[in-house]
């Protein structure tokens, strides 16, 4: 797509809005208490939502790139991914500051408990390094392994449906769906990656642009 | 039915204080005095159609959860797993006329007509804790009579050692059942001793109503030392048996959900703690509460316990 620098400029800060829109509506359904019975649970799991669905847009860019052999989709990846890791972390504060009161004592009690918490303790720390080295400075610094290390986030979307998958009582259509998008976007990736065999090299030329 | 007066302790913990004063107000303007258009009160607080039911032995002395968190929070497998669709879901089913069979170690089986249960059992008011095993609680005034009451009138022989409830199957209805979330029909079950303890209720109101849909109606069990899931929903079947009979979590997951599902803060589920509970309807800065042993009613029920190893037959 041949667009202007200016479009493009008003196309990021179109999506900008829209991926920020879901937080909007929860402040506001906050504000105006009408997230229900268990307004925590109901916060909670919302932005738990909006963080793995971000880790599947993020994740759907470089297929959906190579399947239309255009390079504008990774233009949002890094604005996406830092969304992901966004609603990741408010659903994390949402956990400690508002579940748990930020009582330690509660945390210990609880978070050893409950293995599915663990997961998405873990889910958040493998996000968080990926959030810090986002910036355009820091991949050129990092060069080859930039790319290695933001590797793990293919680690981190299957923690992140391990994490929701044990979480859930009875009814895993939900958390399954997840897994199925999820397994759709990482094996396209494998299959594209085994179609171009200089993967990497390709992704440093890429980047050196 | 008897009519008794209600507890004046307890009337203003049950009742929402606003509705409790407009009440009286409504009470006044309809003997005559007209200040009916000053008041902004709702009218239902007027005809609230159980509202001198009494007061029953048990009741707690808690604050009430609003009616429409509990109205509208709830978890009924049979419509859907979410607890938002269930409630508007379960507006489809049809509660009356309803049947009950009772069978098996009883002289009295057979099918019953629910409006003749409910004229044996005059109704009473009983405010409990309900906690579920997702960690979240609520108080709720329930209107029904005591299970034991029930029961002794089919006749239980010496080899009733169990009792089982069975919820009404109908996937044209119940489109949840067409699911396989869990094993249908939902089946609950209690040890006799447990059913004929005085906690234990059936319930078939709230709030000085009929009991909504969504929280069972028309008959349901409440047992408020266990998890809420015991409480099972739309009772069409009950039996009595000389063994445990198989309950629908239970059997979907066996590890995680034991027959006797007692409220026990220090047996942690196996993929959650149960040492805390969030108390619905409470602001979001509100901390959790922590979770008591059978849910705050051990004095009452932990001798029925005396001999077992809790965390083991949990």
């Amino acid at each position: 797509m041949r667009l202007s620098k200016k479009s493009w400029a008003l196309i990021k800060i179109i999506i900008f809005l829209l991926s920020l829109s879901p937080f909007f509506l929860l402040v506001s359904a906050t504000i105006q208490d009408q997230l229900g019975a268990n307004p925590i649970q109901t916060l909670h799991f919302s932005l738990g939502d909006w963080a793995l669905r971000f880790v599947c847009i993020g994740l759907a860019l470089t297929p959906l790139k190579k399947l239309l052999k255009q390079s504008w989709p990774v233009r949002f990846r890094r604005m996406l991914g830092l969304f992901a890791f966004f609603y990741a972390s408010l659903h994390f504060l949402v956990y400690i500051v508002l579940d748990l009161s930020l009582s330690w004592e509660a945390f210990v009690d609880e978070v050893p408990k409950s293995p599915y918490i663990l997961v998405g303790l873990f889910t958040f720390l493998l996000l968080t390094p990926l959030a810090l080295t986002s910036t355009k400075a820091m991949q050129k610094r990092l060069g080859k392994r930039w790319i290695q290390l933001h590797k793990l986030v293919y680690l981190a979307a299957i923690s992140a449906v391990i994490h929701y998958l044990w979480l859930v009582k009875s009814d895993l259509g939900e958390p399954l769906l997840y897994a199925t998008v999820l397994f759709i976007l990482l094996s396209s990736r494998l299959f594209l990656h085994l179609k171009t065999k200089d993967y990497f090299e390709q992704a440093l030329t890429e980047l050196r642009k | 039915m008897l009519i008794k007066e209600k507890s004046p302790i307890l009337s203003s913990e049950i009742t929402d204080k606003t509705i409790f004063i407009n009440r009286r107000k409504i009470i006044k303007a309809a003997a005559g005095i007209s200040i009916t258009s000053m008041l902004p009160a709702p009218a239902s607080a007027l005809v609230k159609k159980y509202a001198q039911v009494p007061v029953g032995p048990y009741s707690g002395d808690f604050k009430s959860t609003a009616f429409e968190d509990v109205a509208s929070y709830t978890n009924y497998y049979e419509f859907s797993t979410n607890k938002k669709d269930s409630t508007v879901l379960a507006k489809n089913l049809k509660t009356s006329p309803w049947n009950i069979t009772v069978e098996g170690e009883a002289e009295k089986t057979g099918i019953f007509n629910l409006e003749d249960i409910l004229k044996a059992n005059p109704l009473e008011e009983r405010v409990y804790r309900f906690r579920c095993v997702e960690a979240w609680s609520m108080v709720v005034p329930w209107l029904g009579f005591p299970l034991a009451a029930m029961l002794k009138q089919f006749k239980p022989t010496a080899k009733a050692k169990f009792v089982e409830f069975t919820t009404l199957y109908d996937p044209e209805v119940m489109i949840g059942q067409k699911s396989k979330a869990l094993g249908w029909p939902y089946v609950e079950g209690l040890r006799i001793d447990e059913a004929m303890h005085p906690l234990a209720f059936m319930a078939t109101g709230m709030y000085d109503e009929e009991l909504p849909k969504q929280n069972g109606a028309p008959l349901r069990l409440v047992v408020p030392w266990k998890y809420g899931f015991k409480s099972i929903k739309a009772i069409v079947k009950i039996r009595f048996s000389e063994t445990m009979p198989g309950t629908a979590w239970n059997k979907m997951a066996p590890s995680e959900y034991g027959f006797y599902a007692n409220v026990n803060p220090e047996v942690a589920h196996p993929r959650w703690s149960q040492s805390r509970e969030r108390i619905l309807g409470a602001s979001i800065f509100t901390p959790k509460r922590k979770t008591e042993i059978f849910n705050g009613y051990g004095d009452q029920v932990a001798s029925l316990y005396k001999r077992m190893d809790l965390s083991k037959q949990f």
